[in-house]
């Protein structure tokens, strides 16, 4: 599903080189539930945007469900993000003016699919992560947990092949964080690749498996 | 997509509705100021042109410029009657004093010939035009407008009295019918009389036998070019082949050249209102501006969930589009009611929006929206998707 190898990813900090990532290998199988975990500064994020096709390698090779991610222009990126890749963040990042189920629709929109086709996969999406009688509300309307869980929606419509969750519970209280990897659960039952970045050990323990990241370095701890 | 994206503009636009208006100002003072100027430019003229082509049929003035030494005469007037090109008739006219009982008061006295009146289209309400018998006995007869009538005469009811021009006596035959609009208002004076051409003569010496000028217009049946072809060839031959030494003027001319001056005067007045429809899109372009740097992270999540550079800029588009043709649309709505309004108080129903204008505002507003909506569009567009998603966290 995912195949990184010998990824290199140089950013120039005040006229110092960072690599933020240095030779990370990475494979991650289909139906997998992998926890990437690391301090902040390490290459977290840089990982998660190479992975989301958000950002390029400088060097080194990525395959994204059999697809060679490499001298792609910004317009396909934009289709392999849209038709591959179910973003989830930590702060949400709901449109503030959309309601819940516009906010779910929009990607779907982005993928030019039939109207019914969208108001389906909207129900769908939003019946299992349990607001679809909140379908109505603004994001500012809705409690953090819920706002994540129209964000999980919004990935979920999308039936994307890997779901890339950046941190998704940092912003909520113990008892939401367990509301949410409930669901990241359940999608995990149903088959779904899920790959979710997080420096909180608990959460991380709670993935199948999980992979480490320090200064760009990437190392695999196998529990099972 | 595009539909879709249209929808996201529209509530973008409808979302913010203050902002939205005030930056729809520009656009709104700019089509109000382009549509009711030319508009109101354009009535005027009709209106004015109405007024003009209601003056009379069409009559043509020929002037003398070089006779030849062999002035043109009532007799050669006579001929072109004779031959039948059409009615022509002299115009002599002089300023003197009517005088009835202690009434007194300034007379403009045209010298003419029976004719005149069928060539400007003039009609008597009471009693009757001047005759030819007038003309041959240089009778000291008179026919009066309504207003001399009513004025010095006291009535109406004057046909065969006396009234003194200059303290000569002439006897009214005839009253005018009053004619009211434009025509009334070319004429300086209050007070008209005509009077045979050949007793005008004898009132002043500047009404000469030597014709400078006539009236002419075409028999009622022929066309009108064709009778100006022969008056002119019957012309060319009376004065020796010499082109120069007679014009004709066609009345109709007035109107053109109304009409060209007025359009020359649109076209400046419409130029310095469209440079108020630019400032309105610079309006829309620095608010768009504003907003692309407001909605960064807005823009970092469309990138990130699969909006591509071209969505984006189609979205930012469509807003500065919308921005402008919604303008463009409320200030076509305001001038409609200003023109209304102007057009019930002042009794002219030529005030209406006219189409050529609208269509040029629509077609300028939209050229605005996308001229001065394409830079910040693409400033949108071009935001990487990283760094969109990192602002302001």
């Amino acid at each position: 599903m995912i195949i990184l190898k010998d990824v290199c990813k140089r950013y120039q900090v005040g006229g110092e080189t960072v690599n933020a990532l240095d030779h990370a290998c990475l494979h991650i199988r289909q139906g997998e539930f992998v926890a990437i975990i690391g301090p902040s500064g390490s290459g977290k994020s840089t990982l998660m945007n190479i992975i989301g096709c958000l950002d390029l390698a400088d060097s080194g090779r990525y395959e994204l469900d059999g697809q060679s991610i490499e001298e792609y222009s910004e317009e396909e990126l934009a289709k392999i993000r849209s038709r591959k890749i179910g973003f989830i963040f930590q702060n949400f990042n709901l449109i503030p003016k959309l309601t819940a189920e516009e906010n779910v629709e929009l990607p779907l929109i982005y993928q030019q699919l039939p109207k019914r086709e969208r108001q389906e996969r909207v129900m769908q999406a939003l019946e299992q992560v349990g607001l679809w009688n909140r379908r109505q509300h603004k994001p500012t309307e809705l409690s953090g947990g819920q706002q994540q869980r129209v964000a999980i929606a919004r990935a979920l419509a999308t039936k994307p092949a890997i779901f890339l969750a950046d941190e998704p519970t940092g912003n909520l209280d113990s008892k939401t964080t367990g509301e949410i990897m409930d669901i990241f659960h359940s999608l995990h039952r149903q088959g779904s690749t899920i790959v979710l970045i997080t420096h909180d050990s608990g959460v991380a323990a709670q993935a199948a498996r999980r992979v480490h990241i320090l200064d760009g370095k990437v190392t695999e701890e196998e529990t099972v | 997509m595009i539909v879709q994206t249209a929808k996201m503009a529209l509530q973008a636009v409808w979302g913010s509705k203050m902002r939205s208006f005030l930056t729809m100002l520009g656009i709104i003072i700019g089509v109000f100021a382009l549509v009711v100027l030319v508009s109101l430019m354009q009535g005027s003229t009709d209106y004015i042109a109405g007024e003009i082509s209601a003056l009379g049929g069409s009559y043509y003035t020929v002037r003398i410029e070089d006779d030849h030494n062999k002035p043109l005469s009532m007799d050669d007037l006579d001929a072109i009657m004779a031959e039948g090109l059409g009615s022509a008739a002299p115009l002599g006219q002089t300023y003197v004093t009517g005088k009835n009982g202690r009434a007194s008061d300034a007379f403009l006295l045209y010298g003419t010939t029976p004719v005149y009146s069928a060539i400007n289209d003039l009609s008597v309400e009471y009693g009757t035009f001047l005759r030819q018998s007038n003309e041959d006995n240089h009778s000291r007869v008179a026919v009066i407008n309504r207003a001399a009538a009513l004025d010095l005469m006291g009535t109406l009811d004057c046909l065969g009295q006396d009234i003194l021009f200059n303290g000569i006596p002439f006897r009214i035959i005839g009253i005018l019918a009053e004619d009211d609009g434009m025509a009334s208002m070319f004429r300086m004076q209050d007070y008209v009389a005509y009077i045979p051409y050949s007793t005008a003569q004898r009132m002043d010496p500047s009404v000469s036998s030597a014709l400078g000028s006539f009236y002419f217009s075409a028999p009622l049946d022929a066309d009108p070019e064709q009778a100006q072809d022969r008056l002119d060839h019957w012309l060319r031959e009376r004065f020796d082949q010499d082109e120069d030494a007679y014009s004709i003027a066609d009345n109709t001319a007035i109107e053109e050249t109304m009409r060209s001056v007025t359009g020359v005067l649109q076209t400046l007045i419409g130029g310095i209102a469209a440079i108020s429809l630019i400032v309105g899109g610079i309006g829309i372009m620095n608010i768009m501006l504003v907003s692309v740097t407001e909605r960064t992270r807005e823009i970092g999540i469309r990138k990130a969930i699969g909006a591509s550079r071209r969505t984006i800029l189609l979205q930012f588009l469509l807003e500065a589009l919308v921005l402008s043709l919604l303008g463009c649309a409320l200030g076509l709505a305001l001038s409609g009611i200003t023109l209304a309004i102007v057009s019930l108080a002042s009794g002219i129903s030529y005030y209406v929006i006219s189409p050529g204008v609208a269509a040029i505002a629509i077609v300028f507003s939209s050229l605005i929206g996308l001229i001065f909506g394409l830079y910040p569009a693409n400033k949108a567009a071009a935001k990487p998707p990283i760094e969109a998603l990192r602002y302001s966290e």
